[in-house]
């Protein structure tokens, strides 16, 4: 096995409290990993509504929510956070005093001395698709992500949705799979015209079928899929015969392995913290954003960077247990200004 | 006030009074009514505050919107008269409306 990244502080969730963290975890010199599950920073405001406007952030009249996201990591910049992507924490487990051990479905492994959940609503999994009975398969012959692409060489293949993911998974896999077929509710893609206008050539050539209706059931057997039975618009019904179905439904946030940490979870959903430092029933472990609970929470993001300044003040007690914490302000503080990397104001 | 009446999958009618200038979903959500969650806060950017329009209600609803289409993609258990609540204006028009919440919305 690996040896584990060791740092100062993990943060799970690169969300904009997750970035902020980065921010005031910098200023007192602790090094920050970061890790969401989405494949860009940002969580919800960058998958979710990414042009919608922002017009409750202290001293910035109106932004949009992805402007806001690439501020933020533009502020962060001074401090090189590190990112892993695309990964899901799974488990965060003690294994000493002020040491922790956080995995990743990846299997990735880091140490640190401090736990920052910044996870927001929990975690963006993929959406079930409405097909009775379609449990048994999942992750045997039904698949929400392609890890492997040699995994389907040679399979009849059928992919579902009109997004991106259906057409990017479309154009990818026309050339490995044995047959290919793409099903979609309606005519029109919201997938980019681009990749709709390379899907619609492999059509034309013969080198893949193209469905308009919705799947209605599924057979099979012991996990392994054999046909779906589809519905189209027109309303006449036939199966397609499949070794794999690869349905894209978009996201959807679930709490995901957070509710197995062992926190008393408020509402079955929420992490209760104390509000003087926005730290959990586990010492070391801290949830910032939308994620905590506490008596007067409000779930908007200006709390969440109120919480992450002071989570990092206690936080810096467990990363420099023997070292004294003087308190300082960017606008005046040389040595805040040199982490920054800006040049110390001159005084007249 | 427009009296929007909301009936669950298990037949529950919940009727509630809108206000002229919110959206339906935001009516569903100001009383409590369950069965909606409106993920992303009314940005038509989830599906997750899907509902079936009435028959009866259909064309004083009118269609969705090719973005909301596009959403409606994502949408659980389509139907041709699916809409995401948070797209739909209450007026003075809609008094008497009835929506149905579908059996989960992810």
């Amino acid at each position: 096995m690996d040896e584990p990244i060791k740092t100062d502080v993990v943060i799970i969730g690169a969300g904009p409290i997750g970035l902020f963290a980065v921010f005031e975890l910098g200023l007192l010199d602790m090094k920050a990993h970061l890790v969401d599950i989405l494949d860009k920073v940002g969580g919800q405001c960058a998958e979710l509504y990414p042009e919608k406007p922002i017009y409750d952030i202290p001293g910035i009249p109106f932004t949009s929510a992805q402007g806001l996201v690439d501020a933020l990591k533009e502020q962060i910049k001074p401090f090189n956070p590190q990112y892993h992507l695309g990964e899901m924490v799974e488990t965060v487990t003690k294994v000493g005093d002020n040491l922790f051990r956080v995995k990743t479905d990846q299997g990735k492994e880091f140490e640190s001395k401090v736990v920052v959940i910044a996870a927001g609503g929990g975690s963006f999994q993929p959406k079930r698709p409405p097909i009775p009975g379609i449990e048994p398969y999942e992750n045997k012959s039904v698949f929400y992500a392609v890890r492997k692409i040699e995994a389907f060489r040679g399979q009849r293949v059928l992919i579902i949705g009109g997004g991106d993911s259906a057409l990017d998974w479309t154009l990818n896999l026309a050339p490995i799979a044995g047959h290919l077929t793409l099903l979609h509710r309606r005519s029109e893609f919201r997938a980019s015209p681009d990749s709709v206008n390379k899907m619609m050539a492999l059509f034309n050539e013969g080198k893949i079928d193209l469905v308009f209706g919705q799947a209605t059931s599924l057979a099979g057997d012991g996990g392994q899929i054999r046909k779906a039975v589809v519905k189209t618009t027109d309303g006449s019904v036939f199966e397609i015969a499949c070794d794999a179905i690869l349905p894209f439904f978009g996201l959807t946030m679930k709490l995901g392995p957070v509710a197995d940490w062992g926190f008393e979870l408020k509402n079955n959903e929420l992490i209760p913290v104390d509000t003087a430092a926005f730290e959990t029933s586990t010492l070391g472990i801290f949830a910032i954003g939308d994620i905590n609970w506490y008596p007067g929470k409000l779930k908007l993001i200006l709390s969440g960077f109120h919480e992450a300044a002071l989570m990092a003040q206690k936080a810096y007690h467990y990363v420099y247990p023997e070292k004294r914490l003087v308190f300082q302000y960017t606008t005046s503080s040389t040595s805040l200004q040199k982490k920054l990397g800006v040049a110390p104001a001159k005084v007249a | 006030m427009v009296r929007i009446t909301f009936i669950d999958i298990e037949g529950t009618v919940r009727p509630v009074d809108g206000e002229v200038g919110s959206t339906v979903m935001e009516t569903a959500i100001k009383h409590g009514v369950p069965g909606i969650e409106a993920e992303c806060g009314g940005a038509c950017a989830c599906s997750t505050c899907h509902v079936y329009i009435d028959e009866a209600w259909r064309e004083k609803v009118g269609p969705a919107s090719p973005m909301e289409e596009d959403m409606l993609d994502f949408a659980y258990a389509l139907k041709p008269n699916s809409r995401l609540s948070c797209q739909i204006k209450v007026t003075e028009g809609l008094n008497g409306l009835i929506v149905r919440t579908p059996e989960r919305q992810a």
